[in-house]
């Protein structure tokens, strides 16, 4: 078999907290960290969906205490590694101690594809407490190719080991996602990786166009569990991997149960790409408004697509779910000065 | 009428938008501009308004310190505390617009007059004056058990030290939201859009009450309060009507600046330099009541 060139990421503990409203339990947590250990899954994730400190009206308030969460998969990790993730302005640098206490190996900081600048000292306290530590561009769609370079450029400078092209509202498209790793690729020195959602389909392609253009990081959630239409389904990218030659490192068999036995029983809804996750893909909308904007349109009467397009016009960006209520609102007021 | 005479050490742009609101103070007269880039457009722009300038900071201000008696700090947190100690010492007032929070919090509408016979306040943060005033509306109708404010801010308007430091303003200002808002417990969320055109400062401030007794009365507070916000940000409004959610109040609201030196999208920051020249304003009379005494 191939050469082993890349790190499958698992997400299904932090993305997937969004489909399951941040209510996943201890029990659930151990279950399917438990499979990705076993499965040989060198790194997986477990934060609330916004990462450290995100538990909020904003975003959903945690069921359980996600220290709590964090402690019980490390406990059940033999060689996996557990890592976090932290968006500056939502959670802050004490989160992320309290995280290495219960047993963090790696930080993913992640800012909007622009406003790296936020997370120098977040970075820097990552290789200061010994962690792998990454940089995330969210919403990689909304800037150009020059701009991800000198973002990326930004958190290498920081001390980001990896620069990850992160597709939040699953918008790019093959051909986009490797022009913006390859462009990374080709400027830094640190490693790329690349973190997709599937709201058009498009999760398992970018991920093969990411990993040819050189990507070494990629994310992927069990049974595509994760906001939006979720993201890159793990099983099947290391099934798809294989046939393409690589070597993930991770067990067919092993992750696929997990997947289905652990998995697909606490799921709430099969990922399926619906009406409203296509208009998210569609018009560049952050993938985690998804079941905000479900509830904001049954409470005031509106049509979901409509918000989404509206919040795709006005550049709405990852974290902005209070102007998810503040447009249907408006909308409610408008339709009912109508009638 | 007295006047009392005015410094701004900092002449980037917060103190700059500053210099254009103490002008139109009416007990205060601005008076120096200390900043430490003898290029800088800041001292320039004072010098030409006819005000004295410092290029040396802090050391420069201490030789001539009959130029002032009340001293805006707009520098960083960690500049702040020797500013704040050495002006202290020769018996000057200090604003501080950093989060460096030695001071008590001020925020106008709430607790404009208690801090007066402080030689010290803080204004906390561009979200906290624009979110604090609605929890304590809600606070005095119904007490707060948790609030939880989020500020979505240009890009543009968001400086280099707030970038550098953004876990001061998470920090500061959720303390703020418990101290001077009242709520039991506060937190405090930070997003900044690069939207082009500059968005508008908007905020968003979530309450969980103990009891929601009376919706009407608690609308009626918050409305009261934006009107009050109003008397010194004229752009200062709320979107929609708040939103009612069992013991969960949400209310959006939208911050135009009036566009003395920053362009009107960054309503954080004339909010910000706007009640520190409310504070400035009422500690003049103090002094002046003082100096009668």
């Amino acid at each position: 078999m191939g050469k082993r060139s890349f790190e499958i990421l698992d997400v299904t503990l932090r993305d997937g907290s969004h489909a399951m409203k941040h209510a996943f339990t201890e029990e659930q947590v151990r279950e399917t960290a438990r499979g990705l250990d076993q499965a040989g899954v060198t790194y997986f994730e477990v934060t609330h969906g916004d990462g450290l400190g995100g538990s909020s009206l904003q975003y959903g308030l945690s069921a359980v205490d996600e220290l709590k969460l964090i402690e019980a998969a490390v406990e059940e990790c033999k060689s996996s590694q557990v890592s976090v993730l932290l968006l500056p302005g939502i959670g802050v640098k004490e989160d992320l101690q309290e995280a290495v206490k219960v047993g963090a190996k790696m930080v993913r900081v992640a800012t909007h594809v622009t406003e790296a600048d936020v997370a120098a000292q977040h970075i820097a306290l990552g290789r200061e407490l010994g962690l792998k530590t990454i940089g995330f561009l969210m919403m990689a769609h909304m800037a150009p190719v020059e701009k991800i370079v000198e973002q990326g450029k930004l958190f290498e400078s920081y001390g980001a080991e990896v620069v990850y092209v992160t597709d939040s509202a699953g918008y790019l498209l093959p051909h986009e996602v490797k022009e913006r790793i390859a462009a990374l690729k080709n400027e830094l020195t640190c490693e790329v990786g690349f973190h997709g959602h599937n709201n058009l389909s498009m999760a398992m392609a970018n991920t093969i166009a990411a990993v040819q253009a050189g990507a070494t990081y990629i994310d992927g959630s069990l049974r595509c569990l994760g906001a939006g239409s979720g993201n890159t389904q793990t099983e099947v990218m290391v099934a798809v991997l294989e046939r393409l030659g690589y070597n993930t490192g991770i067990d067919l068999y092993k992750i696929m149960d997990v997947a289905n036995d652990v998995v697909a029983k606490y799921m709430h809804r099969p990922q399926e790409v619906t009406g409203s996750s296509l208009i998210m893909g569609y018009s560049g909308v952050y993938s985690s408004f998804l079941l905000h904007t479900q509830a904001a349109a049954q409470k005031f009467g509106v049509d979901e697509r409509d918000i989404l397009v509206e919040l795709g016009k006005m550049k709405a960006v990852g974290g902005q779910e209070d102007l998810i209520y503040d447009v249907a609102q408006r909308f409610a007021l408008k339709k009912s000065s109508l009638v | 009428m007295t006047k009392y005479k005015v410094g701004i050490i900092g002449s980037g742009n917060i103190g700059t938008d500053l210099m254009y609101k103490v002008e139109r103070c009416d007990h205060l007269e601005m008076s120096v501009m200390v900043g430490i880039d003898p290029t800088s457009e800041g001292l320039k722009r004072a010098h030409n308004h006819g005000y004295v300038t410092i290029d040396n900071g802090i050391d420069g201000l201490l030789e001539q310190p009959d130029l002032v008696d009340i001293v805006y700090d707009a520098t960083t947190a960690k500049a702040h505390k020797s500013h704040s100690e050495k002006l202290i010492a020769i018996g000057k007032r200090v604003i501080d617009l950093t989060p460096a929070a030695i001071g008590p919090f001020t925020v106008p509408p709430v607790n404009l007059l208690q801090n007066l016979d402080q030689r010290n306040v803080n204004m906390v943060t561009c979200g906290g004056q624009a979110t604090i005033p609605i929890v304590h509306a809600i606070n005095r109708v119904s007490q707060v058990e948790y609030a939880e404010i989020v500020a979505t801010i240009a890009s543009k308007s968001a400086g280099p030290g707030t970038r550098a430091n953004i876990d001061e303003f998470t920090r500061t200002t959720s303390r703020a939201l418990e101290i001077v808002g009242g709520a039991k417990k506060g937190k405090a969320i930070i997003i900044l859009n690069p939207a082009e055109p500059p968005i508008i400062m908007r905020d968003t401030v979530h309450a969980l009450v103990a009891e929601v007794e009376n919706e009407e009365e608690i609308i009626t507070s918050i409305e009261q309060m934006a009107e009050e916000v109003r008397t010194y940000v004229p752009g200062y409004r709320l979107r929609g009507k708040p939103m009612f959610d069992g013991k969960k109040i949400s209310v959006f609201i939208e911050v135009e600046g009036a566009g003395d030196f920053f362009p009107p999208y960054s309503g954080n920051l004339d909010i910000m330099t706007a009640a520190a020249a409310q504070v400035g304003e009422e500690l003049a009379k103090q002094l002046s009541r003082e100096a009668i005494k």
